[in-house]
Order: structure tokens, then C-alpha cells, then sequence
């Protein structure tokens, strides 16, 4: 089959690669329909991820057809047409029954510190991912979903992840009526984030991002006020002017470890890895956050630590919440919300193409070239 | 000095009220302008709330099956047990494999040792695949793979510049990063030729 494999640092191709197999009774083999690339790849694609090995096959935000089932499969069949969550979780362990389906213990070998995700390097567990032709789909009883016949196979793929994602982190933020909100990062995490903040109840939602074609989606997808921070001296200052100088009630990171914004953070944070990621963005959150205000942080940060302004986070006695998003949970409302209308996920799509030029997709989605914001992968069993 | 009506932060003197700022958009006007804007107001209709609660999930099994182990399997010493499901891509390998295992058997997690290792390994398992892709005669491409070709046809320079973007200030270091080791490696390799050569 064809597969994207990692090679290094900003380099990838598409190789010929055995077929995966049933490893396991509860395993389904899925042949892949539409892929996505995510900005957390870009973490794997920059060499940010630990345990990263040569080979690997990125992509957890795939939908297909199920080619095949292990012999304890009771839900799917071949033929059912699934979208399957970026987690894999066993359904049974003691955080799985508590809902924690982004947090099982059953599925990671290599790290307790975090549960298992598709094509995501070893310390997520070593698996391989979805943008390839073919893909093994771990606990196929518990993670995949056949589509509901009334939704769209690219609306269903944006439910994957950054959708849910971006509407988990506007939950997770706590917003009350009439709350300002502040979302750090216009990318698919971000708008989407910022759109699901309205349907919490915002009264302001504020997106702060230095890519002006993103800012420009924040106003027109999202809804938003938007900020270039390039142009202000100080972020900080302007989000306090902005709310007379009380703080945001509410704030969200979805930047993650690659923020911009101060080169030497960027630097020893993003590029030389000498923390666990840039915490640029994470403390802009924190210092534009009001005191007794949320911070909710959907970005992904390193394992190695990173110097996060905490001392701010205490005195202002902060909320912060986060998480690996369980997107499986949020999907039945977010079926009702893009049933009435109020969402449609697919409008974030920028680009399709077809596998085999996936290494210029990466490059394009990662120098942010071309308006790019999200990018479909077609395999070629699939175009 | 500045004058005090100069501040930076702004001019004058006042104390900050009990009350939230003046909403700045009426709620009919919110739902009006914004498409399902409340729907979730009521807490109880966001999934992610209460953060534990115990959810329908598919598993019908206390304990999952366990997938064979039919390579050895490095995991974290903080596991108990190598867990029932685990991915098998990439089984360790070579100087880097054991880097790599010697980064899980000796550290836990809470350790930078334990990430610095594993950092270490992904380095040297570039290096050492370059050489293996080489041998398979599948080399490496570095135009092909790292994509530059996007460049030309999805308006690079266009996509960059005067459009006030702060990641072209670090650019530059794009290219070290990927083409340093490889110049690195060819450097050392012109040296210990030079020097066999040499005699
Ligand atoms: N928690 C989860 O479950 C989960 C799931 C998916 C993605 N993520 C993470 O969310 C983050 C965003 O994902 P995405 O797909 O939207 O990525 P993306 O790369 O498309 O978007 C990130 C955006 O942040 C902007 N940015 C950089 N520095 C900034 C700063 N200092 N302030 C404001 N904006 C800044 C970038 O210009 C970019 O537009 C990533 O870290 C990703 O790994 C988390
Ligand atoms: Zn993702
Ligand atoms: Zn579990």
C-alpha cells in the first residue's frame, strides 16, 4: 500500500508499505477515504516529538471503509463506513471508565503521561497512522463510529479532531453568559474554538493570531474581533485596554509548543528543543486572563519542561484546564449542532490533494503558503 | 520623566467599579448575528461536563485481550505490566534502538534524561537510516521530501512577505536544521577521507 513515512526533520515521502494486519481479536483494518493533516503534525513534521522513528506514518484524523475485523468485532463489519476518533482507548480501564477516553492505560507502552494516538511517534504508543492507503484501527468496538447517513464525509473527518477539539477547549474554558472570550491561535483548533464559544454564550470572542488570512477566517467563520499581534507592541497590554483593563474571563490557547511571537523563546523552544515547547502563547493566556479567570489550553506541549509564567497563574488564581480532547464524546452534540445548521465544519477545508504530494502539502501547511488552513489527503484507492 | 497624562498605560486617575463592562452587544443581537449562539448555555448540555462520569464506551471485556508480543516490547518502568494493546511500527533498531531502550530501562518519564535520550535516539536514527536507504537504494530525495518544490507553486514569496507575518524572522534556521546534519556528515566524511587518503 502507499503510505506517507517521516524521514527527519521537514522531510517526508510516500513509500510502498506491507499492508497492517490483525494484531489483535478487537482489531479492524480500515481503508482510508480522506485523511487530514493536522497542526499537531506539525509538531511530528518539525521533529518536536520524542521517540519519533524514521518510517513512522503520521495521520490521526482519517475516515474510511472497514476492509476487515478481528474475531471479537461486534459493532462493525465490513463495508461500514466509520469515522474513527485521533484517540485510541480500550473502553474499560480505570480512566476509560471515567469518561477519560483521551487518558486509557491500556494502549501505551512507551508513556503513562499520555494514552495512545494514531500515527503520532512511539511516545504515543508506536502506532501507525491514517494517511496511507490502509490504517489498523485498534478497539474497534469502542472507537470508530459509522457515519450517520446525514452527515458529510468531510464534515465527519473535521469531527476527528480539531473540530471536537476546538469545541472541547470552549468547554473546558467555563464560559458564562456574556463572558469575553480570548483564543490564542487562528488555526482549525482556534476557529473552531472561537465558533463554539458562541454557542456556550460568549458576549465577546476575541482571536489573536499573526497569519493575516487566518485572522481574516476568524472574522467571517468565526465571528470574531481580531488582533495582528505583530502590530501591537505588547499583546498583553492591548487585550487589557480592550477590557478595561480587567482581563479576559475566559482564555484559550490553541498554539501549542510552536508559538511565535519572541524569537528567543521560539528558538529555544520550538527549533533548538531546549524546552518542552515556545510557552509564548500559554503565557500571553495566562497574563491576559483576568484573576479568578479560566485559561483552557488546547495546545500541545513537550514532554521536557518549558518555562510557563506560574507564579502569574497563583496570584491570579487561575483555573486552567486541559486535555488530549476525547473527541468521541462531544460528536453526538456536534451532530445536533451541525443538524441545525449552527456549525459546518468542512467550510475550514483549503486544499485536497492526493496523497503521493503530501511531502508539499506539509510544507505548504507548515510555511503557511497559499491561505492554507486545512488540508484533505486523498489516497489514491480512494480518488 | 513623562508627563503623568502621558502614561503609558493611559491618563488620569480612577478605581476599578463591582461591575462587569457594558456589554457591548444585546442578546438578540448576538443570536441574530451569530448561528446557534447559547445553544450550550445550559451546562448540562455540554459532553465534556462533568469531566468524569461513567459513558457507554463499546468494551465488552473487564480486561482486554492481550496482543501477542512477538518482539520485545520497550515500555516506560512506570507501567506495571506491558499494557494488552500496543502499536508495533518501527520495532527498535540499530545504535538508535538502543538508545532508545536504554532510555526507557534506566529513566521514568519525570526524568529529562529520559526525554534527552529519546531526543538523541530520533537524531541518530535519521543518520543512520539515511546510510540504510542508501544501501536499499532508495535514497533519500531532498528536494522531493522536504517538499520545497511548494515553494514555486503555491506562491511562496507571496504567501510571506508584507503580509506581516513574525515567522519569517526565522526562516534561516529552517534550512540548518534540515540540511545541517547532512553537511555535518558530509564534512566529517571529507575529513576521515582526506586523512585515510592521506595515508
Ligand atoms: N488537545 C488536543 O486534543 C489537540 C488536538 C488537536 C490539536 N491540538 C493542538 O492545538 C494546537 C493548534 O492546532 P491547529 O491544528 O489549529 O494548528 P495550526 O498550526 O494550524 O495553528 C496554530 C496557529 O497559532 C498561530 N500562532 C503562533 N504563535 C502564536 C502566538 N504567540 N499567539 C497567537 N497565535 C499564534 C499560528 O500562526 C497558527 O495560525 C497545536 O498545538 C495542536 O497540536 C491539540
Ligand atoms: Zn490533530
Ligand atoms: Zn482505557
Amino acid at each position: 500500500m502507499r503510505a506517507m513515512v517521516y524521514r527527519g526533520p521537514y522531510r517526508v515521502r510516500v513509500e510502498e508499505k506491507d499492508m497492517p494486519k490483525i494484531e489483535h481479536p478487537n482489531d479492524a483494518i480500515v481503508r482510508v477515504t480522506r485523511a487530514a493533516i493536522c497542526g499537531s503534525d506539525l509538531h511530528l513534521y518539525h521533529g518536536i516529538m520524542t521517540d519519533l522513528r524514521v518510517g513512522h506514518t503520521f495521520g490521526h484524523e482519517f475516515i474510511g471503509i472497514v476492509e476487515q475485523v478481528g474475531s471479537s468485532v461486534q459493532n462493525l463489519k465490513r463495508g461500514d463506513k466509520v469515522m474513527v476518533p485521533f484517540n485510541i482507548y480500550c473502553g474499560s480501564c480505570f480512566f476509560c471508565a471515567r469518561g477519560l477516553w483521551s487518558n486509557c492505560s491500556n494502549v501505551n507502552p512507551n508513556a503513562t503521561a499520555v494514552g495512545a494516538i494514531y500515527g503520532y511517534s512511539h511516545t504515543t504508543g508506536g502506532y501507525d497512522g491514517g494517511q496511507a492507503e490502509y490504517v489498523r484501527v485498534p478497539f474497534a468496538d469502542v472507537g470508530p463510529m459509522i457515519i450517520p447517513d446525514d452527515i458529510e464525509d468531510e464534515d465527519a473527518l473535521m469531527l476527528t479532531d480539531a473540530c471536537s477539539t476546538g469545541y472541547f477547549g470552549a468547554q473546558l474554558a467555563d464560559i458564562e453568559q456574556g463572558d469575553t472570550v480570548v483564543v490564542f491561535g487562528a488555526g482549525p483548533v482556534g476557529l473552531f474554538a472561537a465558533q463554539s464559544s458562541w454557542l456556550m454564550g460568549a458576549g465577546r470572542v476575541i482571536v489573536v493570531d499573526h497569519i493575516d488570512y487566518r485572522l481574516d477566517k476568524a472574522r467571517t467563520f468565526a465571528h470574531a474581533e481580531t488582533y495582528n499581534f505583530v502590530e501591537y507592541d505588547d499583546i498583553v497590554v492591548e487585550m487589557k485596554k480592550t477590557t478595561d483593563n480587567v482581563g479576559a474571563d475566559r482564555v484559550i490557547d490553541a498554539v501549542g509548543a510552536e508559538a511565535d511571537g519572541s524569537l528567543l523563546q521560539h528558538a529555544t523552544g520550538a527549533k533548538l528543543k531546549l524546552q518542552g515547547g515556545s510557552p509564548i502563547a500559554l503565557n500571553w493566556a495566562i497574563d491576559s486572563a483576568r484573576k479568578g479567570g479560566t485559561v483552557s489550553v488546547m495546545g500541545v506541549y513537550g514532554p521536557v519542561p518549558s518555562a510557563i509564567k506560574f507564579g502569574d497563574a497563583v496570584n491570579k488564581g487561575l483555573t486552567l484546564r486541559m486535555n488530549q480532547a476525547p473527541v468521541k464524546r462531544q460528536w453526538p452534540r456536534l451532530f445536533e449542532h451541525i443538524r441545525n445548521g449552527y456549525l459546518k465544519p468542512s467550510d475550514i477545508i483549503t486544499h485536497r490533494i492526493p496523497l503521493d504530494e503530501i511531502a508539499e502539502g506539509y510544507h505548504m501547511f507548515s510555511s503557511k503558503l497559499d491561505n492554507c488552513i486545512k488540508t484533505v489527503v486523498i489516497p489514491p484507492s480512494a480518488a | 520623566m513623562t508627563n503623568v497624562d502621558d502614561r503609558p498605560g493611559g491618563p488620569g486617575r480612577g478605581g476599578y467599579p463591582a461591575e462587569k463592562s457594558e456589554p457591548r452587544e444585546t442578546i438578540e443581537e448576538l443570536k441574530a448575528r451569530i448561528p446557534g449562539w447559547g445553544a450550550d448555555l445550559d451546562p448540562a448540555d455540554r459532553p465534556a461536563f462533568p469531566r468524569e462520569q461513567s459513558l457507554e464506551s463499546g468494551a465488552h471485556w473487564d480486561i482486554p485481550d492481550l496482543q501477542p508480543e512477538l518482539v520485545p516490547r520497550e515500555r516506560s518502568i512506570e507501567h506495571k505490566f506491558l499494557p494488552p494493546v500496543f502499536g508495533t511500527a518501527q520495532p527498535l533498531k540499530g545504535l538508535s534502538g538502543m538508545i532508545r531502550a536504554y532510555a526507557y530501562d534506566r529513566f521514568s518519564e519525570g526524568r529529562v534524561a529520559h526525554w534527552m535520550l529519546l531526543v538523541l535516539g530520533d537524531r541518530v536514527d535519521v543518520v543512520e537510516s539515511r546510510f540504510t536507504a542508501l544501501a536499499q537504494l532508495k535514497p533519500d530525495n531532498i528536494i522531493t521530501e522536504t517538499g520545497i518544490l511548494a515553494e514555486f507553486k503555491r506562491d511562496g514569496i507571496g504567501s510571506r512577505f508584507g503580509r506581516n507575518r513574525t515567522d519569517t524572522k526565522h526562516m534561516w534556521l529552517d534550512p540548518v536544521i534540515v540540511a545541517g546534519p547532512t553537511v555535518l556528515l558530509g564534512w566529517v566524511a571529507f575529513r576521515v577521507i582526506r586523512r585515510l587518503a592521506k595515508g
